[in-house]
């Protein structure tokens, strides 16, 4: 399944790039797991993802929770906690 | 909004039919914006608004005694205005809104410039507070914004504050629902 990621503030930071297309491996059914499987894509994604349980995702443009089922999303975001106002 | 759909947007409680579509505008954008004029936009050659409330968040020039520079906010375009949008639809379903205006900025900014705006118009004064100070808990904490800061040189990330989060869940306690959805 082929999604395209987007990563804002510190997580576009310490990945190094502000999107990406990736081919998910099956098995991948959570936002959760795939948090899991970026972070072991290298030393940037592990920084990016050391601390799963603070970074925020968006799938097709509105919150989820890391339980959330991927689904047919055609993009995936995460970011650090929204700090706008 | 449709007319009437506000009367299935939440069955706990009766809720307030608009009579007519409130004025909604929602804007993101780089350039700055004039408080004021937009304020006055809402209540201009009407007589029906007996409250408008305004809040404007504006750059400091110092944070904790250390002199700020600028700072810069990142947004998720697309996203930010598909939230805010939901925020003031909501906003409008719960209370006897006339007028919601929301503006933000993205970019740089520099100490003593506008970043965003929040102003609700109604014909009392109870609708219009609540309903701006509703949308600022929800800006704060579900609009993709991030906001880096300047200090001498060197540049950070903003830390999200755990008073903003509790500052939004009251509000979806109030609604009966979880205010993590």
């Amino acid at each position: 399944m082929t999604i395209t990621l987007r990563y804002f503030a510190w997580v576009r930071e310490r990945i190094g790039k502000p999107d990406e297309v990736v081919e998910v491996p099956a098995g991948i059914g959570t936002v959760g797991e795939l948090m899991t499987w970026l972070a072991s894509r290298g030393e940037e994604y592990a920084h990016a993802f050391e601390n799963p349980a603070i970074i925020r995702a968006a799938i097709d443009r509105s919150h989820v929770k890391a339980q959330a089922p991927i689904g047919s999303a055609r993009e995936i975001a995460f970011f650090p906690p929204m700090t706008g106002g | 909004m449709l007319p009437g759909e506000a009367e299935f947007s939440n069955l706990r409680e009766r809720r307030y039919i608009p009579p007519m579509t409130p004025l909604t505008t929602v804007r993101i954008q780089r350039e700055g914006f004039d408080a004021s004029a937009e304020a006055a936009r809402l209540t201009r050659g009407r007589t029906d608004i007996g409250a408008l409330v305004t809040f404007t968040g504006i750059c400091r020039g110092a944070e904790a005694g250390e002199p700020i520079e600028a700072l810069t906010l990142e947004h998720y375009p697309g996203m930010a205005e598909a939230e805010i949008e939901r925020h003031v639809a909501e906003a409008v379903a719960r209370w006897p809104l006339m007028g919601v205006t929301v503006i933000h900025r993205y970019g740089r900014i520099a100490p003593g410039e506008d970043i965003m705006m929040v102003a609700a118009a109604s014909s009392h004064r109870e609708a219009a507070f609540s309903a701006a100070e509703f949308l600022m808990d929800y800006l704060k904490t579900r609009a993709p914004f991030w906001k880096q800061v300047e200090k001498a040189g060197a540049t950070g990330w903003v830390e999200a504050k755990a008073a903003d989060d509790s500052a939004a869940e009251r509000w979806a306690k109030a609604a009966g629902r979880d205010a993590a959805e």
